[in-house]
């Protein structure tokens, strides 16, 4: 196992490339979720809104 | 005809709500598989050691970088002549996944390069700075967008600037046989096949295709994000008239 970590003395490189990779990634789909959920939000307050003044008129 | 038919923002909301979901999983399993496969089951390089698991997340980037900027500048192209309401939302939505992975690519290559080459960074490289320039155009596709507030005139600019960047795409391409440089020559995509060894190359082509999917799940999603923005603001406008 510590034979493995070690990736044959390239630890210091192989494991910030995979970690780098990781992080992007991993932002990449968490933001694109967050700002879809966002704007869905959005629209659907706005749709709430709109029916809601059409009623009162 | 297929293409006019999706021209139609609702029916590419409900045909991306119904893909979505698969090319998520696709995305999910094959990256599992190729993560896995990389790291625990592939041997050592006999001249790179165990440097060569670098390749696996490095590759898969650059390859991103490349084929996202080749389909938003054929997005562009489609949005400029057949004024393609889609077109330009998805050359858009794509632009920043694109940075991203580019950036991936040369963060990667910068880590693969010091052990293997004695340095992270080389100004004389033709690859390393025509894919530095590739970044650079992507952030100003992004900037420009971000710069013009009527969407239509920012789309035709931001399709103007992806287009003339295009000239990059095959001076990256072609840098490491067009110069002498650090960079390796291409070993997959060239006349006569891959060179590089099957023990190598299976695991790295499940990583570009799992990276190919999970592109192709988030652009869609950033593109349903796109769709409801714009409804958000026509909305808006309608209640401040």
């Amino acid at each position: 196992m510590a034979n493995f970590f070690a990736m044959g003395g390239y630890a210091v490189f192989v494991w910030p490339a995979y970690a780098v990779t990781f992080v992007v990634l991993i932002a990449a789909i968490v933001l694109s979720i967050q700002s879809y959920t966002q704007a869905r939000r959005n629209v659907r307050q706005l749709e709430e809104e709109g029916s809601a003044t059409e009623e009162t008129r | 005809m297929m293409i006019t038919a999706l021209a139609n923002p609702k029916r590419f909301l409900d045909l991306s709500r119904t893909v979505s979901p698969w090319t998520c999983a696709l995305a999910v399993i094959l990256l599992g598989i190729g993560f896995y496969w990389s790291l625990f089951a592939t041997p050592p390089d006999y001249q790179q050691g165990q440097s060569v698991k670098i390749m696996f997340v490095h590759v898969p980037a650059a390859w991103m970088g490349i084929f996202i900027y080749s389909m938003m500048a054929g997005a562009s192209l489609v949005g400029l002549v057949f004024r393609h309401p889609l077109a330009d939302v998805a050359a858009k939505s794509a632009a920043p996944l694109g940075a991203a992975f580019t950036a991936l690519a040369l963060l990667t290559g910068s880590l693969w390069g010091r052990p293997m080459w004695g340095t992270y960074w080389q100004w004389g490289d033709a690859r390393l700075v025509s894919e530095l320039i590739l970044l650079f155009i992507y952030l100003g596709y992004i900037a420009l967008w971000n710069a013009i507030d009527d969407p239509v005139r920012a789309a035709k600019a931001a399709a103007v600037l992806a287009l003339v960047g295009a000239a990059d795409v095959p001076v990256i391409h072609f840098s490491v046989d067009w110069w002498n440089t650090l960079h390796q020559p291409a070993s997959i995509l060239r006349l006569g096949g891959p060179t590089i060894d099957k023990a190598f190359l299976v695991p790295l082509l499940i990583m570009i295709v799992g990276y190919t999917f999970l592109f192709l799940w988030l652009l869609l999603l950033r593109m349903q994000t796109e769709i409801l923005e714009r409804r958000a603001r026509s909305l808006m406008m309608a209640r401040g008239a």
